[in-house]
């Protein structure tokens, strides 16, 4: 038993949902009990979805129980082929329902339905959303792929994109004008938009791009392993993770060098512009699904040249990916999904930004840390109408842009810093062109007298005004410093004392 | 359109027939009423033991995470604790150590029973007891089940009300209770305008804590403010409180209604009774008129969520004119709903419990002018055609009392106004 505040996944059959929820023309009986559809509007709501999810949920209640809870799932999946009439049907168990063991795919399977049967196994005590997705995947085309002619032309499948995945409509359309510039068809796109007959057609490309390991990689796996098909393991996610991609189709398709148009790419330049030097070892954390963390650690070290103070993700089956790249970093890595830890990370670590997801935004706002989301979970207002990519040249911009956004601007900094107790002009007053997000940190943070030490007024004086991100830290520092050094009070000379300590 | 045999006659006298459907369900779960009850209680902390879905449910639900640390949260149930239950109790004594020490301020926690922890049987009022020895009278132990399959969304808030009633400090005085959780600025005018009329003793359940829970007594009597109180009138009534039954406090007339059966209990006059109400009444008639053009004629259709549903129909109905299509709840209480039900004339489908795709199939026929429903058809809906307001927003509205009829109204007028407004 684990206590748990917010979480960053939701149980398996969710993730099931985000597949099912991408495609066309296939239904999901869920044996659910009422409730758990609560789920719908996580679709309708944050994708703003003008579609019911195609999901029916049996709905048992207390008195079905060891009656006629069977017969129930048998109704519902009949009726739901009836009035849906889809291609093929995905039967699962959520958490309540698995511990009732009514055993969905015996019990689809034993209505001789048309169509094809695929049933899940969810195991919502041990597993989370992430596994749902890539597992349900997995099992469609496992389920489905059949042997088929090549195309005749070099072509690819993108595998990955589902509904409520970060981004993944604007991903995908961007990737595809990549693929266009080199010369590369696109056999299909799944499971976003692919309905059973198209999974079935999979096997026509020559090979897989892999856009997300957390939905895709046991479904790529499988298809290398069954029909030699290779995959892509670069996300195209930044300048270089994207030219490093291309290298790597370029490789899969035997072919030298093509040319992918990237004049429209503007985070180059802009990065290397003289306002962006204010970006110079600005310290951030990172932390989000693995696939995000990864690529947003190489931009935000390769082509931002941004200081990493720490990268984590909540997905623990890429633990290992992150924490090999922890180490190259030189930081710890943090894996877990539990909310409060990662609050405790962020507010010792004292960045100046963090790249997160929802979660941390939140936790950026308590903390008064800006926050950029690089990641699911999101919210509705992190899913955008205009196209934000994050994959490929539109998504460097992108993404240069949105990092950007919350940041106190070049100038702007200095001043604040250099005038810090103006009284609406000060580094409180959080940046200019925000209106309303202030920091929090002043006032929460600063709790002069502790136990056994105490701070002398002018000390606290200037305390103040050291910069507000590094002002937690110094302050920690110091008393730790006093602590060390027997002293019971800090003076201003203290803490100047502890500075030089602590100096790197 | 409907399926004869499943119409049933409502109990007793009534000659009302009532659709009751049994399929898939587009409603909440009881866990739901959490999200406004940790924050009307304000030293309680609410512990769900269930699974990482009723997490993720609960932080959904809402569609925002609140900024400040929730009074709530999850004991998520692992495969381990499925095991064995002796493991899940001790699991649960540590949990709620760790908890209890890192909030203080908490002075009452529920221990809230999911639809995984009845499944397997795991016996929280005995856990309550067990840790209400542990940390009373510092913390009170309480418990009670917001499970799907047992309760519908704001039922809910009814099990977790009926939990406080037996531990309510007996006496012997006369006193009103007010039941049911409202919004602070709506339970403070209900209060005031009953003050008012010259009753001293009024008391709320729930209080906005441990120390403002109603004393109760053979002599009290209590109204519900919320049509979904079932189990607690029934606690309420078990502790020797007497009820007074009338139409629920929505708009004008339901306001005055509901008003005017506490007058009549207790027997005050009906001149007091004109000074008192006639002002606010003249307000909320006024603010309504204006209203009332926009919704005049106006179909609406219900889908079931919080029991509001007919209550909330009669006002639509009577004061602003609107006609009733179809009025869906998850549950009807005859008893309680009865006179707002009576004062219902042209009586629509009536339907208890759903079978969301027969009824989305009735509603698109009908093609009404609102459709209230959920979050997860409202788009889909909207992308159809139709104008939806979300039924959620009824729950988390001050919607009560003669100050809030216009803005209850306004809810029902802004999806249409917004309709006629766009041109895209």
């Amino acid at each position: 038993m684990k206590l748990s505040i917010w979480t960053y996944e939701g149980p398996p059959h969710v993730g099931a949902m985000r597949v099912a929820t991408a495609m066309e023309k296939l239904h999901f009986v869920l044996h659910a009990p009422q409730g758990d559809t609560y789920a719908d509007l996580l679709f309708t709501m944050i994708e703003r979805g003008n579609k019911r999810p195609p999901v029916t949920y049996t709905t048992f209640q207390a008195r079905d129980l060891g009656a006629d809870t069977a017969d129930l799932f048998k109704k519902a999946c009949k009726e739901a082929v009836e009035r849906f009439m889809p291609e093929a049907l995905l039967v699962g168990a959520s958490c309540t329902a698995e511990l009732i063991q009514d055993d969905p795919g015996g019990l689809a399977d034993a209505l001789n339905l048309e169509i094809p049967v695929i049933p899940l196994e969810l195991p919502s005590y041990q597993r989370k959303e992430n596994f749902g997705t890539d597992e349900t995947f997995y099992q469609i085309v496992k389920a489905l792929a059949c042997p088929q002619e090549k195309t005749e032309k070099f072509s690819v499948n993108i595998l990955g994109p589902t509904a409520l995945g970060f981004r993944h409509r604007d991903d995908v359309r961007e990737l595809k004008t990549i693929l266009d510039d080199l010369n590369i068809d696109l056999n299909i796109v799944a499971p976003l938009g692919a309905a059973p007959s198209s999974i079935k057609s999979l096997t026509k490309a020559h090979a897989n791009v892999m856009l997300y390991p957390e939905s895709s990689e046991l479904a790529c796996r499988w298809l290398k392993e069954n029909f030699g098909m290779s995959y892509t393991e670069h996300t195209p996610i930044g300048i270089n993770s994207t030219k490093d991609f291309i290298e790597e189709l370029n490789q899969i398709r035997g072919v030298r060098d093509s040319f992918s148009d990237n004049s429209r790419l503007n985070f180059d330049w802009w990065s290397k512009s003289v306002d962006s030097n204010y970006f110079t070892g600005k310290r951030v954390f990172i932390f989000g699904d693995a696939t995000h963390v990864a690529t947003a650690s190489r931009i935000a070290k390769e082509e931002m040249a941004f200081s990493i103070v720490g990268i984590g993700c909540y997905n623990r089956e890429y633990a290992r990916k992150i924490r090999s790249l922890a180490k190259d970093l030189s930081v710890e890595a943090l894996i877990s999904d539990d909310y409060l830890e990662v609050e405790k990370r962020i507010a010792d670590l004292q960045p100046e930004l963090i790249l997160g997801s929802q979660m941390e935004r939140h936790i950026g706002k308590r903390l008064g840390i800006p926050c950029a989301v690089i990641s699911a979970p999101f919210h509705v207002q992190d899913h955008p109408a205009r196209f934000s990519p994050q994959v490929g040249w539109e998504g460097a911009n992108v993404i240069f842009d949105t990092w950007v956004h919350p940041l106190v601007m070049g100038l702007e900094e200095h001043l604040l810093g250099m005038f810090r107790e103006d009284f609406e002009f000060n580094d409180t007053a959080g940046p200019s062109h925000l209106s309303n997000s202030k920091s929090k940190l002043s006032e929460e943070k600063e709790t002069i007298v502790d136990n056994e030490i105490i701070w002398a007024p002018e000390a606290t004086k200037e305390l103040k005004k050291i910069p507000f991100f590094v002002r937690g830290k110094a302050k920690r520092n110091t008393e730790k410093f006093a602590f060390e050094n027997g002293h019971s009070a800090i003076t201003k000379d203290l803490l100047y004392e502890a500075k030089a300590h602590y100096a790197r | 359109m409907n399926e004869h045999s499943n119409i049933e006659k409502l109990g007793g006298c009534s000659e009302i027939p009532v659709l009751k459907e049994r399929g898939q369900r587009e409603v909440f779960c009881g866990l739901t009423g959490i999200i406004w009850l940790h924050r009307k209680i304000q030293d309680a902390f609410f512990l769900v033991v269930g699974s990482r879905t009723c997490a993720h449910l609960l932080q959904s639900a809402a569609g925002v995470m609140i900024f400040a640390e929730p009074r709530f949260g999850t004991a998520i149930l692992e495969e381990k604790d499925l095991a064995g239950m002796a493991d899940a109790h001790e699991e649960l004594d540590r949990e709620v150590a760790n908890l209890l020490e890192r909030r203080p301020d908490i002075k009452q926690l529920f221990l809230v029973g999911s639809c995984p922890s009845e499944v397997i049987k795991l016996d929280l009022s005995n856990a309550a007891e067990r840790l209400s020895k542990i940390y009373f009278p510092k913390v009170k132990v309480l418990n009670f089940s917001g499970s799907g399959i047992e309760t519908t969304f704001t039922q809910g808030e009814d099990a977790c009300l009926a939990s406080l009633v037996p531990t309510l400090k007996e006496t012997d005085e006369e006193n009103l209770i007010l039941v049911g959780s409202l919004p602070d600025i709506v339970e403070d005018q209900l209060v005031e305008l009953i003050k008012e009329l010259g009753i001293k003793e009024i008391a709320v359940l729930p209080g906005r804590d441990r120390g403002t829970m109603p004393s109760i007594s053979k002599k009290s009597k209590f109204i519900l403010v919320q049509p979904f109180l079932t189990d607690t009138t029934e606690a309420l009534e078990k502790r020797g409180a007497s009820r007074i039954s009338a139409p629920f406090p929505f708009g004008e007339e339901g306001t005055t209604l509901w008003l005017r059966s506490i007058k009549e209990s207790y027997g005050i006059s009906d001149d007091k009774f004109e000074i008192v109400t006639s002002a606010p009444r003249k307000r909320a008639k006024l603010a309504l008129e204006k209203l009332r053009t926009s919704l005049q004629s106006k179909t609406v259709f219900f889908f079931p969520d919080s029991q509001l549903e007919i209550p909330l129909a009669r006002f639509l109905s009577r004061e602003c004119g609107m006609k009733l299509i179809e009025v869906g709840s998850p549950y009807i209480n005859r008893s309680i709903v009865d006179k707002d039900l009576e004062l219902i004339e042209d009586m629509p489908v009536i339907s208890e419990g759903q079978d969301v795709d027969l009824q989305l199939d009735r509603c698109r026929e009908s093609s009404p002018d609102i459709t209230v429903c959920g979050l997860g058809l409202a788009n889909p809906l909207e992308a159809e055609g139709l104008t939806t307001k979300w039924a959620i927003e009824l729950v988390f509205t001050p919607i009560h009392g003669y100050e809030q009829a216009q803005d209850l109204a306004e809810l029902f007028v802004r999806p249409l106004k917004r309709k006629e407004a766009l041109f895209i």
